[in-house]
């Protein structure tokens, strides 16, 4: 059966050039970054190229940078990192968050409410954009940290992250910023765009998994979670994860390479899909219709549940994934979707369909071939679309 | 490879006993509130050769999940021809037994579908005026409660779908 991979937003296939340039580095350069030995340094002096390659990608220095295991490592690093190394004083404990941030940011800041922090989640208007002047309004003196993702992993939004960034500077509050899907794809400057902590992630990139990074700005406070034998500037104990760093670095220059061709061919396969999908009656398109990540496209079918959609479409052989959450692992609406304003039963009703560097127009093709016929199936046996005609 | 079993995607695949029954004689109404799954299952009640009452015809409309829509049918397709009071005995966990695996958070949306039929002949019996056990009763009231919060999350929808209706009558 023809299969067609439609779930770059959750991860990505490694590229064969990734592929082939991690396979020494577990082979024969094994050794380990700490060592004094030849096969140490070898795997010390490949951390350090790697670091320069991703640095470069976001204008930062090398030794902003820190290897993690993921994304959301880097998340709750920079989240309760920050925190606990009370930057202002054990009575500066406020924090602010955006209300579409991904579950490990959501729960990295619940956590820290237990532990006595405040909380602050700003709100998004229908597109999922944070108005700046609302984080104006919510700073106060005891904040802390503000976190905001830069484009959402559910509807594709970008966040005026510059302008957030510059309200934080000028109040001397620490800013983060959760780049996990934009990061590679879309230009981003930590400088220009006042960002003191930033995460990233290989497999988001068609690098491997178990490499993410941090970019922590020079002289920004920060406590690690990990303690241990002083990698990472003592910042992140365990042994450097070398072949996935070395993969995660070379996928990142791939990215740098081609990234306005690639945005630019993405972005056209999914005008293509937009368009498509809006010739079937009832459907809707989530997220922002000028600020938007091109490869991240969320749709929903007015009477249509989610989960039963991309279960009817991994039938067909096409994997996509559901802003619902029906799911396997949460039964509750996405709470993304819920924060621009949708009703329960649309945020169940959503499909997320997201592009990558191996989608064609012919897998575009395939899938609005097959779909009109899915969502009619599943309007027939739904008890809300009577007299609706399909 | 499925997150489901094969009798699942069976019924979820082909559904039997899809659509409504013109003037039923029973309709049950629920909606869950875990999730936000809806179900309407329609029956027409029959008499066998012994004088008892039977689900002649069943049809049922799901808005759901794979497991909600799949329990339905199967539901469905289980009860048909069985007298009232067989059909009151089935228990959700009857149709999790004949789905081998069903994913533990999933296990709800059968309950889902059990008490969409206890709704329906809870109601036909009310019209009847007849005498209704316990049980049945406190299921009745329990899915009551569940159903007035879920109205409430697809309200928007139920409106939709009513202004809809009157546009094309």
């Amino acid at each position: 059966m023809k299969r067609v991979y439609l779930d770059y937003a959750a991860t990505t296939p490694v590229d064969p050039r990734v592929a082939k340039r991690m396979l020494p580095f577990i082979l024969e350069k094994f050794g380990n970054t700490m060592s004094l030995h030849s096969f140490g340094q070898e795997a010390k002096t490949v951390l350090e190229e790697s670091r320069d390659k991703v640095a470069s990608l976001i204008n930062a220095k090398p030794n902003e940078i820190i290897f993690t295991s993921s994304a959301t490592e880097s998340n709750n690093t920079a989240l309760k990192g920050c925190a606990l190394s009370l930057p202002k004083g054990k009575d500066a404990k406020h924090i602010i968050i955006s209300s579409i941030e991904h579950p490990c940011v959501v729960e990295s800041a619940k956590w820290l409410k237990k532990q006595g922090f405040e909380i602050t989640k700003l709100a998004v208007d229908k597109y999922g954009m944070v108005n700046p002047e609302d984080v104006k309004k919510v700073i106060k003196p005891e904040t802390i940290l503000v976190s905001v993702i830069h484009a959402s992993n559910e509807i594709g939004t970008i966040q005026k992250i510059a302008e957030i960034g510059k309200i934080c500077r000028e109040r001397n509050v620490y800013f983060h910023t959760d780049a996990s899907q934009s990061f590679g794809k879309i230009p981003i400057d930590v400088k220009s765009m006042n960002i003191d902590l930033l995460t990233a992630s290989s497999h988001k990139i068609y690098g491997p998994k178990g490499a993410g990074l941090l970019y922590i700005r020079e002289g920004t406070k920060l406590i690690p979670l990990l303690h241990g034998g002083g990698q990472e500037k003592g910042l992140r104990g365990s042994t450097v994860n070398v072949p996935a760093i070395v993969g995660f670095a070379k996928a990142a220059e791939l990215c740098k390479k081609d990234m306005t061709k690639e945005a630019k061919r993405l972005n056209k396969l999914g005008n293509k899909l937009v368009k498509g999908l809006l010739k079937i009656q009832g459907s809707h398109i989530n997220g922002s219709p000028k600020s938007y990540l091109p490869n991240i496209i969320n749709a929903r079918f007015d009477f249509v549940e989610g989960e039963s959609l991309v279960m009817q479409l991994d039938f067909k052989g096409i994997a996509c994934s559901t802003g619902s959450a029906c799911s396997s692992t949460s039964l509750e609406p996405s709470h993304v979707l819920l924060a621009t304003g949708l009703k329960p039963q649309e945020a169940h009703g959503s499909l997320r369909i997201s592009l990558g560097r191996f989608t064609k127009q012919s897998d575009i093709d395939y899938l609005l071939k097959v779909l009109p016929d899915i969502v009619k199936n599943l309007r027939k046996i739904s008890p809300f679309k009577n007299s609706y005609k399909f | 490879m499925s997150l489901y079993s094969k009798q699942v995607l069976k019924h979820f695949k082909s559904p039997q006993n899809v659509g409504k029954i013109k003037n039923p004689d029973a309709l049950g109404k629920v909606g869950n509130l875990t999730c936000g799954d809806v179900m309407y299952l329609y029956l027409k009640i029959g008499k066998n050769k012994k004088g008892k009452e039977i689900i002649k015809d069943v049809k049922f409309e799901t808005f759901g999940c794979t497991v909600a829509i799949a329990n339905t049918s199967l539901l469905t397709t289980m009860v048909k021809g069985k007298t009232l009071e067989q059909a009151q005995k089935i228990t959700k966990d009857d149709l999790v037994k004949k789905f081998k695996n069903v994913p533990l958070i999933k296990v709800h949306c059968s309950l889902l579908a059990i008490d969409a039929l206890s709704e329906a002949i809870y109601g036909y019996y009310k019209k009847q005026g007849r005498e209704i056990s316990p049980e049945l009763k406190a299921r009745h009231e329990k899915a009551e409660k569940i159903g007035k919060e879920i109205k409430h999350r697809h309200s928007s929808l139920v409106e939709l779908e009513e202004e809809l209706h009157e546009g094309h009558s």
